[in-house]
């Protein structure tokens, strides 16, 4: 499974536009939005293979969306990007419906190979 | 927080730096308990003293009486009894009867085994002829015509001498009664008396040694003997006391200061005065034998008082040293921690806003990085590349620094979870790369591959490490060398030891490091680190320990507990 569909979250536009074009160089496809309002809409209208969401963002944060999608039923798995650098062991605990961790500065090789890893053992 | 600081740095300062304070405090309750306690006590004491010196001298007085009433009385009856047998003897019996040696003789028999004390007995006409004697001296036919006492007895019937000599050369008295019937001539009936019977009449009375009581004539000698005045006839330096009815006593002072009770009384029936002294002893020695059970009271009272104050104080101004001490640790482990944590959440908040646009300065490197490198070529896509990967890595180092921040923010949450040892003590160290550096000091790790992660609060162990690490660093020189080995102590610890090449402490500083409020910095040390990191092992169940040479180095030592099953799990 090497193409599949990625929604990104991040209040941080020049990021998130940044990651969709290196992305695309690696024939990723995906889309963003800096709303969490935004991202469930989104997720209604479209089916994405993989989330990446940053948990602190304004208006709705990233914690807000995830229970949003629960409620909802939308079972895509969600890879978070946290700006607390804390590498996965280390957090307090694992929030529930996320896949897996990301620390601010994130390297795009461990993105991808998250996102793939993620899918796979959907 | 800032008074607070101050105000807990004062506290500090006045429990650890003064103990002055507690010695003042000490001896203040020491000073006011005694007093207290035992003046009431020295009070009661002095003015039993007093009582017991009046109750004394009354007492005294009173003895002092009773010998002078008892003495005056019995000496009267004594002398009345046999004036009396004389009278009747005079009257019953003729001259010519008593002129018969034979009739005298046997008078003076019956006189001797009915009264005592007789010693002879004569018969003097009027004309002083002594006509008629019975005794053991050879005094018949001698005239007393012109003596005194013979006058007297003409003049008033009866006479009794004081003590004297006399022919007979030994002391003795006289009782001399007249024949005083109608148409009879004159004679009078003279009898000796020996001293004795004067003197027994005074040891029966059974004088303690500090009593005296002796009869004097009105010239001041001595009629019976006397334990401080002379021997019979001695001649007393009494004064004579003047002619009194009844009995009187005085209390007087001796040359020497001795107090005397002195009592005087006329005898009625002959020229003699009884005299009865009572020596005080020392009253305080008087009052120490008489009250002895009060006194050792006394005494035992002071001694256990006095005990009981010292141990009190000290036991008291000792809890509260403890206590203030604990409780200026405990504010300063409070400041201390509580300024960490703001340190924390600072570093925190700055590494999180810097995490943002790190992250952008990030990818757009990156997708420089990748616009160029999937370009075809182009003249300068070698220096482009290059430049991308420099940004990059400038990026990776400073998240790094942000991560290690972040990591410093979230120790202050306590809560156990599996620790890589090695991992948390190169982390500390890297805190202080810089530094080591700077100062050349190199950092060597003993550490073996298969060392067990312990289960354990990182946040606290991070400030452990750091502690000892931070001391490692104050103590090498540069150049120094700082050796960390982490090694498994036995089953169930693991030993983390720091140890550097520095100055060494002595052994007698070293008694006193985890002591708080203990620092060899002066000025610059608060002398709570130790005891913190002390504190913090013990906290997380572990130990630590140090050795020290002065001149080679010191080692500080940590273990902590941890379980096997870890590794498996």
């Amino acid at each position: 499974m090497d193409s599949f569909k990625v929604l990104l979250i991040d209040d941080e536009s020049e990021l998130v536009e940044t990651l969709v074009e290196r992305l695309g160089y690696r024939g990723v496809t995906a889309k963003y939005t800096t709303s969490g309002r935004e991202a469930l809409r989104m997720m209604t209208d479209e089916v994405f293979d993989i989330i990446v969401l940053d948990l602190k963002m304004p208006g709705m944060s990233g914690e807000e969306v995830l229970k949003e999608m629960k409620n909802r039923n939308i079972e895509t798995p969600v890879l978070l990007i946290t700006g607390h650098g804390a590498p996965i062991d280390e957090m307090d605990e694992k929030i529930d419906g996320v896949a897996d961790y990301l620390a601010k500065p994130i390297s795009l090789e461990e993105l991808i190979a998250k996102m793939k890893e993620s899918i796979r053992s959907e | 927080m800032n008074q607070n600081q101050t105000e807990s740095k004062s506290d500090a300062l006045i429990s650890g730096v003064s103990p002055m304070r507690y010695r003042r405090l000490w001896r203040f309750s020491i000073i006011i308990t005694l007093s207290v306690s035992l003046i009431p006590l020295m009070i009661l004491a002095i003015v039993n003293y007093h009582q017991d010196q009046k109750a004394f001298h009354a007492e005294n007085r009173y003895t002092v009486s009773q010998i002078l009433t008892n003495t005056k009385r019995n000496l009267e009856s004594v002398i009345k009894e046999r004036r009396s047998a004389l009278t009747l003897i005079v009257s019953e019996q003729s001259f010519d009867e008593l002129c018969s040696e034979a009739r005298l003789t046997s008078t003076l028999r019956n006189l001797k085994k009915s009264f005592g004390g007789f010693v002879d007995l004569g018969l003097i006409n009027s004309q002083g002829n002594q006509l008629n004697y019975v005794g053991p001296y050879n005094l018949e036919g001698k005239n007393y015509k012109d003596q005194e006492w013979f006058h007297e007895v003409c003049l008033r019937g009866v006479y009794v001498s004081d003590v004297f000599m006399g022919y007979r050369n030994f002391p003795h008295f006289v009782i001399a009664v007249k024949n005083e019937k109608e148409g009879v001539a004159d004679f009078v009936l003279r009898a000796t008396l020996d001293m004795q019977l004067l003197n027994q009449e005074i040891h029966s009375l059974n004088l303690d040694r500090y009593s005296d009581a002796f009869l004097i004539n009105r010239n001041n000698v001595l009629q019976t003997p006397s334990l401080h005045y002379g021997n019979v006839l001695d001649t007393a330096d009494i004064e004579v006391p003047p002619q009194v009815r009844n009995r009187e006593v005085i209390e007087e002072s001796t040359e020497s200061g001795e107090r005397i009770t002195f009592g005087y009384a006329h005898i009625n029936e002959a020229p003699v005065i009884v005299i009865a002294t009572k020596r005080l002893q020392n009253p305080f020695r008087y009052w120490l034998s008489h009250r002895s059970s009060l006194l050792w009271f006394l005494v035992i009272s002071v001694i256990l008082i006095v005990i009981f104050v010292f141990y009190r104080a000290t036991w008291m101004v000792n809890r509260l040293r403890t206590s203030d001490m604990k409780r200026a640790k405990a504010l300063h482990n409070i400041e201390y921690t509580s300024k960490m944590a703001t340190i924390g959440r600072m570093a925190a908040s700055v590494a999180h806003e810097i995490n943002n646009p790190l992250a952008i300065i990030n990818e757009k490197a990156g997708l420089l990085k990748d616009i160029a490198g999937f370009a075809p070529d182009f003249p300068i896509k070698d220096k482009t590349l290059n430049l991308a990967d420099s940004i990059l890595n400038s990026v990776d180092r400073c998240k790094k620094v942000t991560h290690r921040l972040l990591g410093f923010g979230r120790r202050m949450e306590t809560r156990k979870e599996l620790i890589d040892l090695e991992h948390l003590m190169k982390e500390v160290v890297g805190f202080l790369g810089k530094e080591a550096e700077h100062r050349n000091i190199e950092v060597q790790y003993n550490i073996p591959k298969d060392v067990p992660t312990v289960e354990n609060d990182r946040g606290q162990l991070q400030q452990i490490f750091l502690n000892l690490v931070n001391n490692a660093f104050a103590a090498v020189p540069d150049w120094g060398k700082i050796e960390i080995s982490i090694e498994e102590y036995n089953d169930n610890t693991i030993a983390v030891t720091v140890k550097d090449n520095g100055s060494g402490i002595s052994k007698d500083n070293l008694k006193h490091i985890f002591e708080p409020f203990y620092s060899t910095k002066g000025e610059f040390g608060t002398g709570l680190g130790l005891s913190i990191t002390h504190d913090l092992v013990s906290k997380l169940g572990g130990k630590i320990a140090v050795d020290s040479k002065l001149g080679e180095g010191t080692s500080f030592s940590i273990t902590l507990p941890f379980e096997k099953t870890d590794i498996l799990g």
